[in-house]
């Protein structure tokens, strides 16, 4: 027990930790094929920034502990950690390849690992985004070898690119991009957008009818003595958003249909690209996406990795850690119910933008967890 | 081996429940001088009689130590997350009702439900640079409540006591926290959310599953049961 690892029994002595260690070099090795250096963030990073990235939910999924009054977090991912070495230090392009233990907090009572390898790459390089992303995909399969996996890849782009093409207003496209990676909630901000529009006014009759009149701050003092630190302004501020949001005309049932639709696509990535194409002739916006798509898939076709063989699926990336917004991509083990995604990835510009105060680096990248994909090449468990 | 039955040691609480065993002939006596954390238990044999806290119980509990016990069911929820596997209700008691509720101030017309919370947690994190934040005890069930409900932008602060007052004191936006008539929430300018029921909660009489149930303390189990008027949960 005491010498097991996540998936791998005895895999912290002896024989099966020197079969570890010989499958992480050769992973790295595969990893660094494009020129990319070796780093080793800190294990301890400062919580408050996962925090403000990720909410809440990161805490139930990370541990933190406490130093001087600072919290901190063992890193649950390698991404944020670099990307704030990157900024720190590097100079673009960079390519960095790293390989230790992140921490999960699980479920009570869950077998799932609290702590487990990631070996991977990141790419900050602002040219070709195209080839970039074919770049990343190639190392991690030629990592993965011919391990059993079934890739799947997405693109959080063409469901970016498919709201920013509604034509609405911007207050409904931010609260939808907003909640991209929140499916459930997604759909029914869909529903009071368009078939629920008249309902959500009628809910909100005396409040609407108060903003008609000019009697917004009027019901505000009437609601009773005002406490915190959300002042009277921001919440009259609202008040006027929503009454502009009753007055907009409900969101028709076909664009809420095509955005439906651009969701909803599957199929080999030759198949989802001709689907796109017909999407993109009624869904504004969404062409210069389907462009960048084709493009990937060109650049994946020149490094060898046939479109026909790409499992895509729209929808895929929206339930991750909500920092991918381009290409994403994962290896999963349909035979082994017992172990995660062998690997997985994407692009996070925007996660960029975040951590560096508005400078943002195109970025791509991905993980594959060594102690999973030899658990696969060993079989059954 | 004697079936160990966890009460708690203080306040209505303790009272409530010595009045519920007492209307279904069971005796607890309180040994000494009224100070000392020590009961006995009278009309049933095999039964050992532990005095706690209540927020104390949930985790006796879990760990199999108490093979029975009295406390709420907001703590068990909250303190011990995969409880369905480690303990059964044997018995909801009817008193010390309390439900776990989000409440806002009265002043925000614009926020009814959730989703609006959600809405002007946006707008809130977008001017004060910071998100929204949430006072409770309960970060386990508010977390997860909040999760299904898809609101993003908050972030829960720790309030041990005077949660209600966090607002006013202006280290929270809003809370989330225990309320019997929502008076304590009127009386601080708060107003519950349409949807803002997290749970419903009484005191309970709960069954350990990881106790050790021997043959003597499966005995006292069922004429305990029996005693109560409950079917006999057949231990396993």
């Amino acid at each position: 027990m005491v010498a097991d690892r996540a998936f791998l029994k005895g895999g912290r002595l002896g024989a099966g930790f020197w079969r570890l260690e010989a499958e992480i070099a050769r992973i790295l090795a595969a990893l660094a094929a494009t020129g990319a250096m070796r780093v080793e963030p800190a294990a301890l990073q400062p919580a408050e920034l996962l925090l403000d990235l990720y909410g809440e939910d990161i805490r139930a999924r990370a541990f933190v502990t406490e130093d001087e009054g600072a919290e901190l977090m063992l890193r649950p991912d390698f991404t944020v950690p670099i990307v704030r070495l990157h900024m720190a230090a590097g100079a673009e392009p960079a390519r960095y390849v790293y390989c230790g233990p992140v921490w999960r907090r699980q479920a009570a009572g869950s077998e799932r690992p609290r702590e487990y390898l990631q070996a991977g790459v990141e790419v900050f390089d602002g040219t070709a985004p195209s080839e970039r992303d074919a770049e990343v995909l190639g190392l991690i399969l030629d990592a993965l070898g011919d391990a059993p996996v079934r890739l799947v890849t997405g693109d959080m782009g063409l469901v970016l690119a498919a709201i920013d093409g509604l034509e609405t207003t911007e207050a409904r496209r931010r609260a939808l991009r907003r909640h991209v990676w929140r499916p459930h909630r997604f759909h029914a901000l869909l529903e009071r957008f368009g078939p629920l529009h008249g309902a959500e006014a009628a809910r909100r009759a005396e409040m609407l009818a108060a903003a008609g009149e000019g009697r917004v701050a009027e019901l505000i003092a009437r609601a009773g003595h005002r406490v915190g630190k959300r002042s009277a302004g921001e919440i009259a501020e609202r008040v006027a958003g929503l009454a502009a949001e009753a007055r907009t005309p409900a969101l028709p049932q076909d664009a809420v249909d095509r955005l439906e639709a651009v969701l909803a696509v599957t199929g080999s990535a030759v198949e989802a690209l001709g689907q796109l194409r017909g999407l993109a002739r009624e869904t504004p916006g969404l062409a210069a996406a389907v462009d960048r798509f084709e493009a990937r898939l060109d650049a994946c076709a020149r490094r060898g990795i046939a479109p026909e063989g790409l499992a895509f699926e729209a929808g895929f990336g929206r339930t991750t850690l909500e920092y991918y917004d381009g290409f994403v991509f994962g290896a999963l083990a349909p035979d082994r119910p017992d172990l995660p995604p062998i690997a997985s990835g994407g692009r996070y510009d925007a996660l960029t933008r975040a951590l560096g105060q508005g400078r943002g680096i195109p970025a791509v990248g991905g993980i594959v967890r060594p102690e999973a994909l030899l658990a696969l090449a060993g079989g059954a468990p | 081996m004697i079936l160990r039955l966890g009460l708690p040691s203080k306040g209505r609480l303790r009272d409530q429940t010595v009045e519920w065993f007492a209307a279904r002939g069971i005796e607890i006596l309180r040994d000494g001088s009224g100070r000392e954390y020590r009961a006995s238990l009278r009309g049933v044999e095999g039964i050992g009689l532990v005095l706690l806290a209540a927020g104390e119980i949930p985790r006796e509990l879990a760990a199999g130590r108490l093979h029975l016990g009295v406390t709420g069911q907001d703590l068990v929820r909250e303190g011990i997350p995969d409880w369905p596997e480690r303990l059964a209700e044997l018995a909801p008691m009817g008193f010390g009702f309390a439900d776990l509720v989000v409440a806002v101030p009265t002043a925000w017309i614009d926020v009814a439900d959730m989703s609006d919370l959600d809405g002007a947690a946006a707008d809130f994190r977008e001017r004060h640079g910071h998100r929204l934040r949430v006072a409770t005890k309960y970060h386990h069930l508010v977390r997860a409540f909040f999760r299904e409900h898809g609101v993003a932008d908050y972030k829960l602060v720790d309030s041990q006591g005077a949660t209600e007052g966090s607002v006013k004191n202006l280290t929270a936006e809003a809370v989330a926290d225990i309320t019997s008539s929502g008076s304590t929430l009127r009386d601080n300018h708060l107003r519950i959310l349409d949807d803002g029921l997290i749970l419903r909660s009484q005191a309970t009489l709960f069954r350990a599953r990881s106790a050790p149930w021997d043959t003597e303390a499966r005995r006292a189990l069922a004429s305990l049961c029996e005693r109560l008027g409950l079917p006999d949960p057949g231990v396993a």
